[in-house]
């Protein structure tokens, strides 16, 4: 209980960090489940959303700049979709990770070029950056919202995957691309969504992480973008619930490892449990199991 | 009705199909047979628009398909049941069902086709909400066929629908196929079990390497002494 008390702001932070990954993390497995890709420019895309808010809050108000950073990283993610991934659908899979990557040093030097390399200041969110008190632990309002708006996002993410028609569609394209074109699916418009979806949920994180750390640099997506990707491994890559619970487990660990002294060695934990999962249990916590049926 | 003519596909660097003519005349059950690596799936698949074609066209109903999306030729009334069933492992049986209607709209006829899809295989109306990938190989098979009937397809290719079953259950799968054709709807079925094919079909092509060798119709086919030779066994 000790423990418990006097490691709670840290806790806490990681509770809202581990929100933040896992909206990141949830573009990652989605992307993986349809088109078996780790799409390396999805962190960099989290940055732009950042830098991109960065920008339009210098002069439009906060109730605009929001929806419209969503826009943009939607549109930005649509757009990375149809340039670089599907004139590769027929290609081998390493062509279409090698265009990924192309992708992210692309956004990352198109961040450079418009930044100067400079760190750009995040604006503060009044209601987000405003500080509140729980349990005698100071802490910013975002630090609470985050793992609130993680919930209520992951769960309508689960309903609509399970529940909708093109959830449905999208379970059946991530199972069998030529199956689901003989049901009369229209696969395009299957990954479009899933796109749109990790977009939206890139930037909504990017909104939530940048107001804790408020600085944007062209580099700012790589760290957060590995260590969601090392928690949709953890969780089991493919798999929503998965990804959401490596995340908060990812974000968790980190802050109580920071909270012990041991700051150093926060983010090689992260890399270090990767490379354990790797060895023990390459399908993660919960990933599908490879059932070769002939 | 069907038409293939001279269809050409080139698949990796090998020519699958040189030059396939093919009919499918309404109220037949028409089939194909031929060994392993005949081109036979490659034929049903370019016909849905899954493997490009390089030459040749593909008619359906006087309105030239060949190069029309799968999409499309699926709302244009043919369904392919593929080969090795491929049902949707982790949806149930209901949803594998549901997904087969995907592009239709008409609520009513949908509930009606789902209805009659139980009747012809009553085992799916037991274990609609069991996951499609707990059932046995001749029960994915039955959803399989069901899966594809709920497109509303006027012509139905199966490719290979006793591909590694029981005899019995080869059996229902046989009679089944020709309940679907007296409801109405053309078969295409490709069958390495040439026997079984040959006796429920009306009318049958012989593939090997890539094209077309013999044609005629099933009982005539299963007398003739080549066909015996090369694919009965006798």
């Amino acid at each position: 209980m000790n423990f418990f008390v006097d490691n709670l702001p840290y806790i806490l932070a990681g509770i809202s960090v581990g929100g933040q990954y896992a909206l990141i993390a949830i573009g990652y497995t989605m992307v993986y489940g349809i088109l078996r890709l780790i799409n390396f420019a999805h962190g960099d895309m989290f940055m732009m959303a950042g830098l991109v808010m960065v920008y339009l809050a210098a002069d439009l108000p906060m109730q605009i700049a929001i929806p419209v950073v969503i826009v943009f990283t939607v549109v930005l993610g649509c757009m990375i979709e149809k340039v670089a991934y599907k004139p590769l659908r027929s290609a081998p899979r390493m062509s279409i990770m090698i265009s990924a990557i192309g992708v992210s040093y692309l956004l990352q030097n198109a961040a450079l070029y418009l930044t100067g390399g400079l760190a750009k200041t995040y604006p503060a969110i009044p209601w987000l950056a405003k500080t509140v008190e729980i349990f005698g632990a100071h802490t910013k309002m975002v630090t609470i919202v985050t793992p609130i708006l993680t919930l209520v996002l992951v769960i309508g993410l689960v309903l609509l995957i399970k529940f909708t028609k093109i959830g449905m569609a999208m379970r059946a394209v991530s199972r069998d691309f030529e199956t689901s074109q003989l049901m009369g699916i229209d696969i395009n418009r299957v990954i479009t969504v899933t796109f749109i979806i990790g977009s939206f949920l890139a930037a909504v994180g990017s909104v939530l992480y940048f107001t804790n750390y408020t600085a944007v640099l062209p580099t700012s997506g790589s760290m957060p973008g590995l260590k969601a990707f090392v928690a949709a491994v953890f969780g089991g890559i493919g798999s929503i619930p998965g990804a959401v619970i490596g995340a908060f487990i990812i974000g968790i660990c980190e802050n109580i490892i920071k909270g012990l002294g041991w700051t150093t060695f926060s983010n090689a934990f992260t890399f270090v449990l990767l490379i354990i999962i790797l060895m023990v249990k390459p399908t993660g916590l919960f990933g599908e199991k490879n059932i070769d049926k002939v | 009705m069907l038409e293939i003519r001279n269809l050409n596909v080139h698949y990796g660097g090998i020519h699958a199909l040189r030059g396939i003519n093919l009919e499918v005349d309404d109220g037949k059950i028409i089939s194909l047979i031929g060994a392993n690596g005949a081109g036979k799936s490659t034929t049903l698949k370019s016909v849905m628009g899954l493997v490009p074609k390089s030459a040749g066209s593909v008619v359906w109903n006087g309105r030239d398909i060949t190069r029309l999306e799968t999409k499309e030729i699926v709302k244009a009334g043919i369904a392919l049941c593929p080969e090795g069933r491929k049902v949707f492992p982790d949806l149930t049986v209901a949803e594998n069902l549901t997904i087969g209607a995907y592009l239709r709209k008409d609520k009513e006829e949908i509930k009606k086709d789902r209805d009659w899809v139980y009747e012809l295989f009553p085992r799916m109306k037991e274990r609609e909400w069991q996951l499609a990938g707990t059932l046995s190989g001749g029960e994915q098979q039955m959803l399989a066929v069901g899966r594809a009937l709920m497109t509303k397809p006027k012509l139905l290719m199966l490719d290979e629908p006793s591909l590694g079953l029981a005899p019995l259950v080869i059996k229902d799968i046989f009679s089944i196929i020709r309940q679907i054709k007296e409801a109405g709807v053309n078969v295409l079925l490709i069958e390495q079990n040439a026997k079984a094919a040959l006796e429920i079909s009306d009318f049958a092509y012989v593939m090997e390497t890539g094209t077309i060798t013999m044609s005629g119709p099933g009982r005539e086919l299963l007398s003739d002494d080549r066909v015996k030779k090369a694919y009965l066994g006798e």
